[in-house]
């Protein structure tokens, strides 16, 4: 089967499996399986295609749940100072309060960009990291996060004004809906010309540049690209569980995405989702046993590295291609 | 005749709907108990809590065979995401009808709001803060055990009438250690008192160099720790490598368990003044628990958290016998309305803002030689009675209660 | 009472000296840290945990054996190196060939494994380690009390930074390791044993991160997470004084101790993320560190 049709059959399959499965899983698990899924693929954005290795995407996903948890709950007051003058504005609906959760991960990823460019590979995953770290301990001292306590109580609303998310189903399709759409926008940006300059810059960015490319620009694009996904995939997870709290910028989040991405197979476009679904499924069947979950993600990362760096969807789809070569 | 038909028919149509509203879910009441089972309150609460949850479970069906019970557990690791998953699966999937004990304030209110949203039952027994029968208060819960009111007024006021009247707070940055801290702080000022300054420390900590050295320079007479488990161990471990108390500062650990006083050992406890609303040498009925939990828990003697799981689950359950439901919201009120009777608190009652009431006793810790065995730790300085022990129902600004 | 910048000289001195202390681990960590990076080019995100099995160790030598603290100094860091030298041989040394950030990745994961295990078994709260009797105590210094225990911990960091340093830019065997890390083939063909010096020098790199690890038990309490949060801070450390300077490490270390606990004082709530700011502020002047070449 070529590439082609390869792609819109996994697409199909995935699309009918989340479509069918409420009716015999949680819908809950399903849809914070959804939310780090969309993660993920924007995780897979930034290092499977861009050859980037962000150790810091928590702070993305992370602020995007504040900042739609904020002002889904009480809106936006804001007095500039000096000034005597404000922003004050009631409490947001939900979409749009998803969307001043993009918007604020759009943003820190701009400027988290702009920084962590200057440098690459271990060094450029080092900056990330430390980035994030601060990310978090300014979470924990901010007022507006609630610090340990997160943001609790966030109402779900209804979506665009019609659809009322307090009724499950009707918050799993929106879930669905949102999903769909940041994975279809990932596959646009793969295919298309960016995408393409983006694959170059990461096989060899000296090259790219001997033909004229500015690669810092590629590479700052496509960062904040991504960390406006992973907003996306943060400010949907809080509306979903009402909650925003410190656990989604901590490194170990940033650590999870990776792991995800690298078990399902880096690069891969379908790798992230499956990876993801494993991964959430993993941690809710382990729940009981405690500490078991740090040990089995562990080893997962040790194995993954040292003999399966192509990740499940990368194995399958090499083992394709070996069967289309005959 | 066929009038007679008619009346029985109707008789029987009219029974059979009643009964179609007194249900028990699924045939059996769940009870999960949630806490921390592995990290700074797995001691005071914990692995313990399960166990006494269990035993109320078999001390009711010893009496009363009619209800099905299940006991689980979970793990929340002091987070409120992790809690407020545990508790919608639960409560969505699993068929729990209650949760119980729920120590860390940030992920009890958490639940609390949950909860109150499906219509079930929390029974709080370890988490502190007043917040949940103040502004947080709700039909579906039940505060046993203590609170930050309760604890600032025991100790708080009990050492400011000593003549500690200058404070600095070592207070750890959550919902628990601010609601400990306000509380605290009202009362040192209601009774003359000053507050010199705070320091907020993150949850948990292992290291308070810096916040006491800062606590050191402030010269306030009493460092007040607004914060528990091995936090406050810590702290107090950590001020004797920093002769705080030789210094002339004296510690007012604000919420101790009698699990602390165990780690810490007599000879760093000694002296320290604290509130508990439990103690397992009261008296006789006292000392049998203790004696059958200890049996159970590996010399473990109970906290008065494990104490309020235990006499909790068996209100709740002989609640739900009488109204042969577990909806939620009924059975708490079904709580309200019986008074409790349990061989832990004594005889007590459950107000209209879900605040269970009984005495608070003041303790100081026994000097080492004065103790007569293992987890003879404590003498008995005051006994607040019930009615004073907790805030005020009017000034709690609790929407359930009626002004 | 004396006062400086409106802040008494008390607090502010106090504060210094904890700075210092905090500082002293951060040196230690990042020095570690730092050989291990100058020769294998490996992140190690398992200093962290191997720094927490330092701690361990020394709490079940006391606890099993009965072996105070002396004891520990010396045993812990040769038990836990050589378990880095396992995990070298068994794993690490397969990543050699392949892009560097595979190795962030393994060593991860190590930790994670290793951070779980002992989660699993211990909890997450403490346990405790007595100061050895000979450091307890303390001196009144007039400003503050310090503790025997906190001053020897710098003074022992202190030994070992400029010991390490010693060794490796001043004598024949740090030479050999530092023409290893320029030229790797040319120096095995000069007969010298590349691989088993790599293999040693990770060894040593954990070592010191285990010793950390014992200087630390008394202090900070015994618990499997003492590493975690810690070694992002180092790492920051690292990439400040520039990465693969020994140097560069343990003065960063010690500078950043001392400039979190000045934070303290005067701006606390900022005192967590000064580092990580200073770290931003030096990446967009001066990229490759205080200290590092580029």
């Amino acid at each position: 089967m070529n590439e082609v049709t390869y792609q819109r059959t996994a697409f199909i399959a995935m699309m009918v499996f989340f479509i069918v499965a409420p009716a015999f899983i949680y819908p809950v698990f399903l849809m914070k399986a959804l939310c780090f899924a969309l993660f993920a693929c924007a995780f897979n954005l930034l290092i499977g295609f861009g050859g980037l290795l962000s150790f810091g995407h928590a702070m993305f996903l992370g602020m995007a749940g504040y900042a739609a948890a904020y002002t889904a709950k009480a809106g936006v007051n804001l007095t500039i100072p000096f000034t005597g003058m404000g922003i004050f504005l009631p409490p947001f609906s939900t979409e749009l309060a998803i969307l001043a959760g993009v918007l604020a991960s759009t943003v820190l990823g701009y400027l988290a960009g702009l920084l962590a460019i200057r440098r690459q590979g271990i060094y450029f995953a080092m900056v990330t990291l430390a980035l994030a770290q601060m990310v978090f301990f300014f979470c924990v001292q901010a007022p507006f996060t609630g610090g340990e306590d997160g943001i609790q109580a966030v109402p779900r609303g209804r979506f665009l004004g019609m659809l009322d998310l307090n009724q499950m189903m009707n918050l799993y399709w929106v879930v669905l809906g949102i999903f769909t759409a940041g994975f279809l926008l990932i596959f646009r940006i793969i295919n298309s010309p960016f995408g393409q300059v983006l694959k170059a810059i990461r096989e060899n960015e000296a090259r790219a540049t001997s033909l004229g490319y500015r690669t810092d620009h590629y590479k700052l694009l496509a960062f904040v690209l991504s960390a406006g996904l992973a907003g996306l995939a943060g400010a949907t997870k809080a509306i979903v569980f009402q909650l925003a709290s410190l656990t989604d910028v901590h490194w170990s989040m940033s650590g999870e995405v990776v792991l995800m991405t690298l078990l399902g197979g880096l690069g891969t476009i379908f790798g992230p989702v499956l990876g993801a679904f494993i991964i959430i499924a993993m941690q809710n069947y382990l729940a009981e046993l405690g500490a078991w979950v740090t040990i089995v993600q562990g080893v997962i990362f040790v194995v993954c590295v040292l003999a399966f760096r192509r990740g499940i969807v990368g194995e399958l789809e090499a083992w394709l291609q070996r069967r289309r070569r005959g | 005749m066929r009038m007679k038909l008619k009346a029985l028919a109707a008789a029987a149509a009219l029974a059979l709907s009643g009964g179609a509203h007194a249900q028990i879910s699924g045939n059996v009441v769940k009870i999960g108990v949630m806490n921390d089972q592995s990290g700074t309150y797995a001691d005071l609460a914990g692995p313990g809590s399960v166990e006494a949850a269990k035993m109320a479970v078999e001390d009711f069906r010893a009496k009363d065979k009619s209800l099905n019970v299940e006991v689980v557990f979970a793990d929340h690791q002091n987070k409120a995401d992790v809690g407020s998953q545990i508790a919608r699966k639960w409560y969505d999937a699993d068929g729990v009808d209650v949760i119980v004990d729920v120590p860390t304030s940030s992920v009890v209110l958490a639940v609390n709001q949950i909860t109150r949203e499906k219509g079930k039952a929390l029974i709080v027994s370890t988490g502190a803060t007043s917040d949940l029968t103040g502004k947080a208060c709700s039909p579906n819960s039940v505060h046993w055990t203590y609170d930050t009111w309760q604890l600032a007024n025991g100790t708080g006021s009990a050492i400011v009438k000593t003549g500690g009247d200058s404070w600095f707070f070592l207070t750890a940055d959550y919902a628990f250690g601010h609601a400990l801290e306000r509380d605290t702080e009202a009362v040192v000022i209601k009774n003359g008192g000053k507050v010199l300054g705070k320091v907020r420390h993150p949850f948990p900590s292992s290291d308070f160099s810096s916040f006491l050295l800062q606590a050191q320079s402030s010269k306030a007479k009493v460092i007040g720790l607004a914060n528990a488990g091995a936090d406050t161990t810590n702290a107090i471990k950590q001020a004797a490598e920093f002769g705080i108390v030789k210094g002339g500062q004296s510690l007012a650990g604000l919420l101790v368990f009698i699990t602390d006083v165990k780690s810490l050992g007599l000879d760093k406890a000694q002296g320290l003044v604290l509130s508990e609303t439990f103690y397992w040498d009261l008296n006789d009925q006292t000392r049998a628990f203790a004696k059958r939990f200890s049996e159970r828990m590996k010399g473990l003697h109970p906290s008065m958290g494990h104490a309020g799981v235990y006499a909790g689950v068996l209100h709740y359950l002989k609640a739900v016998a009488a109204l042969k439901s577990d909806d939620g919201t009924k059975v708490v009120a079904k709580m309200k309305e019986l008074p409790t009777d349990d061989p832990l608190f004594g005889k007590g009652s459950i107000r209209a803002d879900g605040r269970k009431i009984h005495p608070s006793y003041l303790f100081e810790v026994k000097k080492p030689s004065e103790s007569k065995g293992p987890w003879d730790f404590y003498k008995l300085r005051a006994t607040v009675p019930a009615e004073q022990a907790f805030r005020p129902m009017e000034q709690g600004d609790c929407p359930l209660v009626k002004k | 009472m004396s006062e400086i910048f409106g802040v008494p000289t008390q607090a502010l001195f106090g504060q210094l000296l904890i700075g210092l202390i905090n500082g002293s681990f951060y040196a230690l960590l990042s020095l570690g840290l730092a050989v291990i990076f100058g020769l294998l080019n490996i992140i190690n995100f398992t200093h962290g945990a191997q720094y927490m099995m330092g701690a361990f160790a020394a709490y079940f030598l006391a606890q099993k054996l009965g072996l105070g603290y002396w004891w520990s100094l010396i045993l812990v860091p040769l038990i836990v190196g050589a378990s880095g030298i396992v995990i070298e041989r068994l794993m690490i040394s397969r990543l050699y060939k392949l892009d560097h950030l595979y190795g962030l990745l393994l060593t991860f994961g190590i930790a994670l494994i290793i951070q779980g295990a002992f989660r699993h078994q211990f909890g997450s709260s403490g346990l405790p380690y007595a100061i050895p009797k000979e450091l307890e105590g303390g001196q009144n210094l007039g400003f503050m009390f310090l503790p025997n225990y906190r001053a020897w911990v710098i003074v022992a960091s202190l030994a070992v930074c400029i010991g390490t340093w010693f060794v490796i830019e001043r004598t024949k065997l740090g030479a050999y390791l530092r023409a290893a890390t320029e030229n790797p083939t040319l120096v095995q063909a000069f007969g010298v044993n590349v691989p088993r010096m790599i293999t040693l020098t990770y060894g040593f790199g954990v070592a010191l991160a285990a010793l950390a690890g014992v200087m630390a038990a008394p202090i900070y309490q015994v618990n499997p997470l003492m590493g975690a949060d810690l070694i992002i801070v180092v790492f920051a450390v690292v990439v400040i004084g520039g990465m693969g300077s020994i140097l560069g490490s343990v003065l960063t270390g010690f500078a950043l101790g001392v400039v979190e606990g000045l934070t303290k004082v005067f701006f606390p709530e900022a005192s967590n993320t000064v580092i990580f700011v200073i770290m931003a502020i030096v990446l967009m002047i001066r990229p490759q560190g205080l200290f590092g070449q580029r």
